[in-house]
């Protein structure tokens, strides 16, 4: 009987995860998966009543408001710019919990005197699993939400022998666990923590900060591994349904990023991408069109059809809604305006449309790369806010360092109006020749401000 | 490897398989929602912490056990609401609305 309410559990997540896969469905469908997990929970409460143990209700009401209250206040909290550190951070938590469960487990049977309790082997290695994963997530997710948040650098940092190194400590995780299992060691698990936790932090810290997309996405489904492997440990198939859903989804979501960088997951997991090889750039005699707002502004009102494409400088700026607001006013001049979203703009996938959800964007008008390249060639002007190398047509030559990577072909349409702070190159560390050509005209300016100016100058017009 | 495992092992990758079909055909637009989803649903581990609290016996396992409970809670009150938040956001066109 319980585990067919964990299979009721499960199927709801699956409900939930397939809502969450159309803009209509989404809010239901996220909703559909928390009444799985609250029919999850209540569920294990009574079984845990119906035992003749007596529980420790303390710890798990102590534990649940403190949890509760802590994730119910970020996640109201947080603004829409910091959504991917805060996601970062709720895996993080999520991985330390698989891992407490199984070091709890450990524990448990350690502490029946006189009683040799014991796990079978393969029960064992599910536990060593759980704790190398969930640590690994736990402690990775942290580096990753310091790498966004701007604590720690966002540029690679290169680590002795390079991937060798985190080759090694997966060597003497795997020694670590050894000693525990076959030699019925627990400390073996404690060290296993100990190089998890330094794993975690020498995996994620030579990754690019606008590599972040796809670590995060690696660890979402890292996490859902770590709970399954938990599952395995406390024989409850639930944990092992809804982690394996969460470990396929995640690295669905993985592969998808890493393609829309035209890199594979390897590449960039222990590439350290633009610490070496990039030329240094040599910009200083090309002629640039540096334009005012105001000549952005005439160029804009007498188009028919615009196309904005949002990069992080958006996000830095938090200019979400002058952009939208600047859309607003061309649209009461008739002009059509359309969002162009490359799938790596912003640093999670998804974050611009996330963004400009949140100044009340359509998410209709929002395309992706391959809705909104065919347009480009019909289009007036392109505005690019502070997007880089998402737009640099450098990558249809062969030889350049992003070359084959997909982008959004800006350059087609009549005018791309770029603005961005400096000509300085994106993470890639490579010029963009998009600046220089005869049809572009550059603003150079905050994204918030420039938009500003431009929707002044346009009111004035 | 007992029964149980090996029927765990079945329920593992059965799952894995319906993760890939539900999960590849998401539009990139909402791939920041259902990531932060997903990441709710991986704290489903709080079953494990609501066991593993309530049987603790002595204080590192009552530490572990509280932990546990803490951090999966955060997870999972965390990750749903603000899932919520973000896709409460997520409108058409004013003029489409039902």
């Amino acid at each position: 009987m319980i585990a067919l309410l964990y299979l009721l559990a499960g199927v709801l997540f699956i409900l939930g995860l397939r809502g969450l896969g159309s803009p209509r469905t989404a809010r239901r469908g996220n909703q559909i998966a928390a009444v799985g997990m609250l029919v999850a929970s209540v569920v294990t409460v009574f079984w845990v009543i119906d035992q003749p143990l007596s529980a420790l209700w303390w710890v798990i009401i102590v534990g649940a408001i403190v949890g509760g209250a802590i994730g119910g206040v970020l996640a109201l909290k947080v603004r829409m710019t910091s959504m991917p550190e805060l996601v970062a951070a709720f895996n993080g938590f999520g991985g330390g919990a698989s891992a407490l469960v199984a070091f709890a487990a450990i524990v448990a049977t350690d502490t029946v005197v006189g009683t040799e309790v014991k796990y079978a082997t393969e029960t064992e290695v599910t536990v060593a699993l759980s704790i190398a994963i969930g640590v690994v997530t736990l402690s990775g997710s942290f580096v990753a939400y310091g790498k966004l948040k701007g604590i720690i650098t966002g540029k690679p940092v290169a680590l002795p022998g390079g991937p060798y190194f985190n080759l090694m400590l997966v060597i003497l995780m795997t020694a670590a666990s050894v000693w525990a299992i076959a030699f019925n060691e627990p400390m073996g698990y404690w060290i296993l923590a100990a190089i998890a936790v330094v794993l975690g932090v020498t995996g994620v810290i030579p990754i690019g900060g606008a590599d972040m997309p796809v670590v995060i996405s690696l660890l979402n489904s890292l996490s859902g591994v770590a709970a399954s492997m938990a599952g395995f440990v406390i024989g409850n198939q639930g944990l092992i349904i809804a982690g394996a859903l969460v470990g396929a989804a995640g690295f669905i979501l993985t592969v998808q990023m890493s393609e829309a960088m035209n890199r594979s997951i390897a590449n960039v997991l222990f590439a350290g991408f633009g610490t070496e090889g990039a030329a240094p750039i040599d910009a200083g005699d090309k002629p640039v069109n540096s334009a005012t707002p105001e000549d952005v502004a005439i160029s804009l009102a007498y188009a028919q059809k615009v196309i904005i494409v949002p990069g992080y400088g958006l996000a830095v700026a938090q200019a979400q809604h002058a952009v939208r607001e600047l859309a607003t006013a061309l649209e009461e001049r008739d002009v059509t305006v359309e969002y162009a979203i490359h799938p790596v703009a912003g640093r999670m996938p998804g974050h611009m449309n996330v963004l400009l959800a949140e100044a009340e964007v359509p998410y209709d008008v929002l395309l992706d790369l391959d809705q909104s390249n065919p347009k480009f060639p019909h289009t007036d002007v392109t505005l690019i806010v502070g997007a880089n190398d998402v737009v640099n047509p450098s990558a249809r030559e062969a030889g350049s360092v992003i070359y084959g990577m997909p982008i959004l072909d800006v350059d087609l349409a009549s005018t791309t109006v770029v603005i961005k702070r400096s000509l300085s190159p994106g993470f890639a560390g490579i010029d963009n020749p998009l600046f220089y050509m005869p049809t572009t005209m550059m603003l150079f300016s905050d994204a918030k401000a420039a938009l500003e100016n431009i929707h002044e100058a346009l009111i004035e017009l | 490897m007992s029964p149980e495992f090996i029927q765990g092992i079945v329920v593992f990758v059965l799952s894995a398989f319906i993760g890939f079909e539900v999960i590849s055909k998401v539009p990139p637009t909402l791939h920041t929602p259902l990531m932060s989803g997903a990441n709710a649903i991986s704290g489903i581990t709080i079953v494990g912490a609501i066991i593993a609290a309530a049987f603790a016996e002595g204080p590192l396992a009552i530490i572990l056990g509280l932990l546990a409970m803490v951090f999966a809670m955060i997870n999972v009150a965390g990750g749903f609401l603000v899932t919520d938040r973000m896709l409460e956001m997520f409108k058409k066109k004013p003029g489409a609305k039902k």
